[in-house]
């Protein structure tokens, strides 16, 4: 256990090392301080002073180590366009992008699993063969054309006369095909609620949890499908086993055996899985939050992407690595203790 | 002198040989298969002769009026029967950057699977063959890169691009910038499936005795094993069209892709986005129907193949 939990720390500090090394890469030859700092007016050789006290001639191994320590300590240098820490622009931006992948993970978690469970306990219903059409066309919508629809549906509002409206059934289903809209879909609203720190939270208001709804969607609509796809694929495996058919030889109640006995090892794929997920989430909220406009970490990347705020930029992919490299290890690690039959020492 | 032996033994052609296959049979068995290929094929055919057959050529800044901006598709009131589709906010024929989109958006799913491919197989296979060192390095590097997932691989990378190129001479060269960073980013999945394959193949007879023949390296690789482990390959492909289709228009809705003066289906989402809230829909909502039935048919195939070649793929 020991053996295992080194190596996968250290291979985590080895990946974090590269992602540092390629951020500053990034920074390295993007970024120019001397512009951001002085105007036109300086003159070459007061630049090439400032240029030499700043320590810009250096090496670059000089320079890189330079920039890890400073990047240990908490330091990744001021954005450009904030004026302030880039550290702490992230973690003003943070809340709001959590809040929005909690939301969206409690969707994917709350439906995946009773419709996967039931795609495999059912194979051959209608309804579950509708969940697996359903699915696959899921699977085909990208992220931010799922958004626009709903912002359509829901926001904006369709008023559907395919029917007849003079007959009362015409009436009722275009009525029926018609919706409302007025779902916010613009920002996190203004009645938000200071929790503590940079922290202001959607979740407890109303009005707070209505502009959460659509984008928690579709954030989820992209994973939902893949995870219903495999709990089903597990699922359908594991109830081949015998100690299934011996559960049910022995008269087990046949819930029992599905959410007790039979859930429990489709899990484990499902969690690795998840844990590769959470990096395509990060992602996903890039594409999400700039159709929503939410103010979380995605559309500071992206607005900062379009501004060339480099050091910004590199506080972001260092933290994003950070998030990756976490949830990698701690899912490996999970799966290590929950599931003896790995090999520890990690040969696959 | 014996006589000679002139066996009547018909050769079979191809085109035989593929009627009498497995993959035609349950070709012929599915509806579903037969249907998506038909779009797919139909939507392919109408993408590149799009000069031909688009009734205005979107580049063309002659043939646009911005008079003529906003118009909804024939269906609705208010409509120009000259616009079948209706019109953007800029006054260009709908149907016709469609069509141009269409044809941007293939370019660049396809070039995306070539490049990951000839990346994939070339590292997979040396992976799977040399093992030891080689196969650590790189399967390092795929396992890290797949931990990140593709799509934030490549934003990253085009953003990477955009800050280097600035704006203007991005435009210029995004078609061949986008099918780098879709095929940099998306190329450990078809590496980890060759290699796979590729272990369980080196065991075999048949490669011992091309070692024993005295065969070099490459010539086993590639004309020996690369041969076997074909189908698993053309199925991950396959697929991969369709998350290459995705990924670019994923980058384009972001603005890290394809310009609005030459258009991709996911540059057409993201321009008619911003007119959504002044009710035309139809500038965004047609181009992103036709981008979903685009990568649902290739889906649908790569399903479908899967299914008829069985390979042992990575689950999720």
């Amino acid at each position: 256990m020991i053996a295992f939990l080194v190596q996968r720390i250290s291979h985590a500090l080895l990946v974090m090392f590269v992602i540092s090394l390629i951020s500053f890469a990034i920074q390295d030859s993007l970024g120019d301080p001397l512009r951001e700092m002085v105007g036109q007016s300086v003159s070459q050789e007061e630049r090439d002073a400032l240029r030499e006290e700043l320590g810009l001639n250096d090496p670059f191994l000089v320079q890189y180590w330079r920039f890890a320590t400073h990047a240990l300590q908490g330091d990744l240098g001021d954005s450009y366009f904030y004026k302030e820490p880039a550290l702490s622009v992230i973690s003003q931006h943070l809340p709001a992008t959590l809040e929005l992948v909690i939301c969206a993970a409690l969707i994917i978690i709350l439906l995946s699993i009773p419709i996967g469970v039931y795609a495999a306990i059912k194979p051959r219903s209608p309804l579950s063969k509708a969940f697996m059409g359903v699915s696959i066309v899921g699977i085909s919508i990208p992220v931010f054309l799922t958004a626009i629809v709903l912002i359509q549906l829901f926001s904006i509002g369709v008023t559907v006369h395919w029917f007849p409206q003079e007959t009362g059934w015409g009436a009722w289903l275009n009525d029926f095909f018609s919706t409302d809209g007025g779902m916010p879909s613009y920002g996190r609203g203004e009645s938000l609620v200071h929790l503590f720190g940079s922290w202001d939270t959607n979740f407890l208001t109303l009005n707070g949890l209505n502009h959460l709804i659509l984008p928690a969607i579709s954030l989820a609509s992209i994973m939902l499908p893949l995870f219903i796809r495999l709990i089903r694929a597990e699922m359908l495996e594991v109830l081949q086993s015998d100690y299934i058919r011996f559960a049910r030889a022995k008269g087990l109640p046949m819930g029992r055996v599905y959410f007790l006995h039979a859930l429990k090892n489709t899990m484990l794929p499902v969690i690795t899985v998840g844990g590769v997920q959470i990096g395509t989430m990060v992602a996903y909220t890039i594409l999400t939050e700039t159709v929503f406009q939410w103010p979380g970490m995605g559309l500071m990347f992206l607005e900062a992407i379009t501004r060339s705020d480099i050091p910004l930029i590199v506080a972001y992919l260092m933290v994003v690595g950070v998030i990756f490299v976490v949830t990698n290890t701690l899912v490996d690690l999970i799966y290590g203790l929950v599931n003896p039959t790995v090999k520890l020492t990690g040969k696959k | 002198m014996t006589p000679s032996t002139t066996t009547t033994q018909v050769v079979p052609t191809r085109w035989q040989r593929f009627r009498a296959s497995y993959l035609f049979y349950s070709f012929k068995r599915d509806r579903v298969a037969q249907i998506s290929l038909l779009i797919f094929v139909a939507l392919v055919l109408a993408a590149f002769s799009a000069p031909l057959i688009a009734p205005t050529d979107p580049y063309d800044l002659a043939q646009i009026d911005i008079l003529n901006s906003e118009l909804p598709p024939v269906w609705m009131e208010g409509s120009d029967p000259a616009f079948l589709l209706g019109t953007d906010a800029q006054g260009r024929d709908l149907l016709s950057t469609i069509l141009y989109g269409a044809r941007v958006s293939l370019l660049i799913g396809f070039g995306a699977v070539m490049l990951q491919g000839l990346l994939g197989i070339l590292f997979g296979l040396l992976a799977g063959y040399y093992g030891g060192r080689i196969d650590a390095v790189l399967m390092r590097i795929a396992d890290i890169q797949l931990s990140f997932s593709t799509l934030m691989v490549a934003i990253v990378v085009g953003a990477i691009f955009k800050a280097t190129f600035g704006n203007l001479m991005f435009g210029e060269v995004a078609v061949l910038i986008l099918i780098l960073i879709i095929g940099i980013a998306e190329w450990p999945q078809i590496a980890r499936t060759v290699r796979a394959s590729v272990l369980a193949e080196k065991s075999k007879e048949y490669v011992d005795a091309s070692r024993v023949m005295g065969f070099g390296s490459a010539r086993i690789m590639f004309r020996h094993i690369l041969p076997n482990t074909l189908s698993p390959i053309f199925v991950i492909a396959t697929v991969q069209i369709a998350n290459a289709i995705i990924s670019e228009a994923a980058l384009s809705f972001l603005g890290l892709g394809m310009p609005e003066t030459q258009p991709s289906l996911g540059s057409l989402i993201k321009s008619g986005f911003d007119y959504i809230q002044s009710g035309s829909w139809w500038i965004t909502l047609v181009p992103g129907l036709v981008l979903v039935v685009l990568v649902l048919v290739v889906n649908l195939l790569g399903d479908w193949l899967r299914d008829v070649m069985n390979p042992r793929l990575y689950k999720g």
